[in-house]
């Protein structure tokens, strides 16, 4: 598992950047209603702020349209809300997060409709990063930060490079990218960020029981995870999308221009516009497809 | 014709395409020789039949000439083609009896049976030797050989590299120079006397001789005809003296009177020349830029101190001081060289200064051969490296920019046909409009805000199945082969099994390979040897079995797979063996044990 240099972090004290999906497309159609994830996630963040006085919580929510901080542990007044039923945090994440939603709801141009329900996963995991930046540049003795995705909207494969390149900088900078993915199927994206930077995937099966989860899997701060058994993934999905169809393939042509994958011959890349020579056996064999060479 | 000798006209050939050199083949039972027609032919000669190693010829009926191949030892063909058939059969049946004559005293014959010869007492000693140090080898010897499955003979045959490697093993090492330097054996100061002493060992004077060429080359020139061998020491000794004591002055002021003195305290000529020569080979594209940053060039000798005290450079005497980096770079260059001469050669300086020299010619020819492939490989990599710029074509070669269009063509596409599909297999309904849904996650929040968190957060009963369900896969996983490279399934299996469980597959790896070495079966000695292994193969694989049945059942699977491998290897084997028999018994026909 790759950590942060400890001389230069105190070992035990952790920075939690936690993405939380806010796509109502999701919501509204997930079998685990939003209040009810929302209670468990809040009680998982208050126990990461008692378990250590010095932790320190960031919660981005990862919208449709937008993304925004909703909650800074180190910023947050510690005054009750008015009537005092809840704690402080509550109160004033609740408050900032519907606040957030109203404005998510106003950035909607048009309806979704013919478009995949997907959160900006992209732009709250650059927010994240952004804010370890800052945070690394602060001074001396700094937490250790890690990111948590709390996602439950499939990938949005527009943000495909995107999201790629911001699991490629949090892999650069040490960062960890934990991920706890609440929907119908595995996210590739969240497995990849979690696998390329020595996070951890939980695909929670009892949704139920998210709490639990929470709490055994992301809890321990970094330094004891060198200990700890955290579950492992049964495997990364690899295998490569094609780009014309999406559809997951074992074989296929490659662009030798730009890279792009395709499940069948083309005449040309459709994504560089490289021309393609002609196949040298128009009845090709399974085992000829990978010899193929565009001419530019 | 007479058995004793035999004279046939053939020509000579060194190889098959050779138009052959016509001339007399004489055959006895010792030697052959060739007599070219030709007196004054170069290729005459005459070769005893103990060096032939193999001998081939020409089938009759091919439409090749009849030829005869004899092979030396040192693997040199000698060709000889016969007018007919009937001179090659002549000869082959001759050469065959020579050869097999005087093949039976120098070497033994190369059939399997011959394996009951006696081994010399020296390799009797080398095998109990290994046995006594390799405990594993010595479990497979007790276990095999003292069974009867296999003879001391076979079991060795397989080792031959074991016994012939342990001999090379003890060559000798040679001891390399000191790395100490030599001015730190300092003289010996009489405090009474003014009497400086030196230590002269026949090491340190070849250290010496190593380290300063001039001082070699004046040992040679003077010794023996212009002075003793104790006065060029004692001179030698004064210079190193005036040296030490940093009188660059008196240095300057003796070497004057003397001229072999001067020699000493001189820069070494043939150094400076060696130092030349080595400049001329340094990479030309080492970059000098590279250490620029280490700069203590402003420091004569980087500001060490020796031998208690700063050295100040004075220029006027230059030429007779010798500074600290020099010394210490020449004898690292001659530390790193490594020496040439054995210890027993120590005795005296006059011996090392012969043996330095001798050593030294041979070290200069090679040298003068790698300089060539050095220069040529010099000039090579310098118009490798350097890059005339202006002489240099155009690099625009016509080629195509990349060009990605707009990204959003491929992932728009793509997203249209996901979100089919996930629409398809999550809900099937159409899509909730923007409004309900925000309005939807509002309420959610709103809920919580006037509820508060639910109360328990989780039931009891679902932490647990959580929880059980993580540690579950922990501890299947924990397990896993290969997962942790660090964790060995065997570690899981108490001693007893884990050894035996080596042991086994020791003993199996022993046995089939003796066993696969043994096919094709074509005499009854092996006939007989591959029983023997089979039933030993048997009686391992039901050892195997009763060991998995044995082990407690959370082991059992574990086991079986490290089992597994064994058995099939072992069941190939019996595989092999039974349609080998099938086939063998299907040839013989009616009679049923084949060969015996």
């Amino acid at each position: 598992m790759a950590s942060v240099p400890s001389k230069l972090y105190s070992d035990d004290v952790s920075l939690v950047m936690v993405l939380l999906d806010t796509n109502p497309f999701f919501w509204t159609t997930s079998s685990l209603p939003f209040s009810q994830f929302l209670s468990q996630v809040l009680a998982f963040l208050n126990s990461i702020l008692l378990l250590n006085q010095l932790n320190q919580v960031v919660v981005i929510a990862t919208g449709y349209n937008s993304c925004d901080y909703i909650y800074d542990s180190s910023s947050a007044t510690n005054q009750s809300s008015e009537d005092g039923r809840l704690p402080a945090l509550y109160s004033n994440l609740l408050q900032k997060l519907e606040e957030f939603i109203i404005r998510d709801e106003k950035l909607a141009k048009e309806e979704p409709r013919g478009k995949i329900a997907s959160s900006l996963l992209s732009g709250s995991l650059s927010m994240a990063l952004c804010y370890i930046q800052r945070v690394f540049r602060s001074g001396p003795l700094n937490p250790q930060p890690r990111i948590l995705c709390l996602q439950g909207s499939p990938d949005g494969p527009e943000q495909y490079v995107a999201v790629m390149n911001a699991i490629f900088s949090a892999q650069r900078s040490m960062v960890p990218i934990d991920s706890c993915y609440v929907g119908a199927h595995n996210s590739a994206f969240l497995q990849q960020a979690s696998y390329i930077t020595g996070g951890v995937y939980v695909k929670p099966q009892h949704l139920d029981g998210l709490f639990q989860y929470l709490v055994t899997v992301f809890a321990a701060d970094l330094h004891s995870r060198n200990f700890i058994q955290l579950p492992r993934p049964a495997g990364v999905d690899f295998r490569a999308s094609c780009f014309c169809h999406k559809t997951t393939i074992d074989m296929g042509y490659i662009c030798s221009v730009c890279l792009s994958i395709f499940c069948k011959h083309h005449k040309k890349c459709s994504t560089c516009g490289s021309v393609f020579g002609q196949a040298q056996s128009d009845n090709t064999s399974a085992s000829d497809r990978k010899r193929k060479a565009p001419e530019t | 014709m007479a058995s004793g000798q035999v004279t046939k006209r053939v020509k000579y050939k060194t190889s098959v395409k050779d138009p052959g050199t016509p001339g007399r083949l004489l055959l006895t039972m010792e030697k052959l020789a060739f007599r070219p027609n030709n007196p004054n032919s170069a290729s005459k000669f005459d070769m005893e039949f103990r060096y032939i190693k193999n001998h081939k010829y020409t089938k009759e009926g091919s439409n090749k000439a009849p030829m005869l191949n004899l092979t030396s030892n040192q693997g040199v063909s000698y060709i000889f083609e016969f007018e007919n058939y009937n001179d090659l059969q002549v000869c082959k049946e001759f050469v065959g009896k020579a050869l097999s004559k005087s093949g039976e005293t120098p070497k033994p014959a190369d059939t399997s049976q011959s394996l009951s010869e006696q081994p010399s007492t020296e390799e009797l000693l080398l095998r109990m030797n290994l046995l006594r140090e390799n405990s594993e080898l010595q479990k497979l010897h007790k276990r095999f050989v003292s069974d009867g499955v296999l003879t001391d003979a076979e079991f060795w045959a397989t080792r031959k590299k074991l016994l012939s490697g342990d001999l090379s093993r003890k060559s000798k090492q040679r001891v390399g120079l000191k790395s100490v330097m030599l001015s730190d054996s300092k003289p010996l100061i009489d405090g009474r006397t003014n009497k400086v002493t030196f230590n002269l060992t026949p090491e340190i004077v070849r250290e010496i001789f190593a380290e300063k060429p001039a001082v070699h080359q004046a040992y040679l020139n003077v010794v023996p005809n212009k002075m003793t061998d104790k006065d060029f020491w004692t001179k030698y000794c004064r210079a190193e003296y005036l040296h030490h004591s940093k009188n660059a002055h008196a240095a300057a002021a003796e070497a004057a009177e003397d001229e072999e003195l001067a020699l000493f305290l001189k820069p070494d000529d043939i150094l400076a020349s060696e130092t030349r020569r080595k400049i001329r080979c340094v990479d030309p594209t080492l970059d000098m830029e590279a250490d620029q940053g280490d700069d203590y060039t402003h420091l004569p000798d980087h500001g060490i101190v020796r031998d208690g005290s700063k050295e100040i450079t004075d220029s006027q005497n230059e030429p007779y001081m010798r500074t600290l980096l020099q010394d210490l770079n020449r004898h690292s260059a001659v530390v790193l060289e490594g020496t040439a001469i054995d210890d027993e050669q120590l005795k005296d300086t006059q011996t090392v200064a012969e043996a330095l020299i001798q050593s030294k010619q041979g070290h200069k020819t090679a040298n003068e051969e790698d300089d060539g492939n050095a220069s040529q490989e010099k000039l090579n990599r310098i118009s490798k490296m350097m890059e005339i710029e202006d002489l240099q074509g155009s690099n625009d070669l016509p080629l195509a920019p990349l060009c990605i269009k707009d990204p959003r063509d491929y992932f728009d596409s793509q997203q249209a046909c996901a979100f089919k599909t996930s629409r398809d297999t999550t809900i099937g309904t159409e899509a909730v409009s923007t409004r309900e849904a925000y309005g939807s996650l509002r309420d959610s929040i709103s809920q919580i805000k006037v509820m508060g968190l639910n109360d328990p957060i989780i039931k009891p009963e679902v932490a647990m199945k959580v929880l059980s369900v993580l540690t579950h896969n922990i501890s299947s996983t924990k397990y896993h082969l290969g997962k942790n490279p660090r964790e060995s399934v065997l570690d899981g299996f108490p001693n007893k099994i884990k050894e035996d469980l080596l042991h086994h597959w020791m003993s199996i790896e022993e046995l089939l390979r003796h066993y696969w070495s043994s096919y094709p079966v074509t005499t009854a000695y092996l006939y007989a040897k591959v029983n023997r292994l089979k039933d030993a193969m048997s009686k391992i694989d039901s050892q195997l079995q009763e060991m998995k049945e044995s082990v407690q059942s959370d082991l059992r699977n574990q086991l079986t797979l490290l089992i597994r491998p064994m058995q099939q290897a072992l069941e190939a084997a019996m595989q092999h063996h039974d349609a080998d028999l099938q086939k063998r018994l299907a040839k013989s026909g009616e009679r049923p044990n084949g060969y015996v």
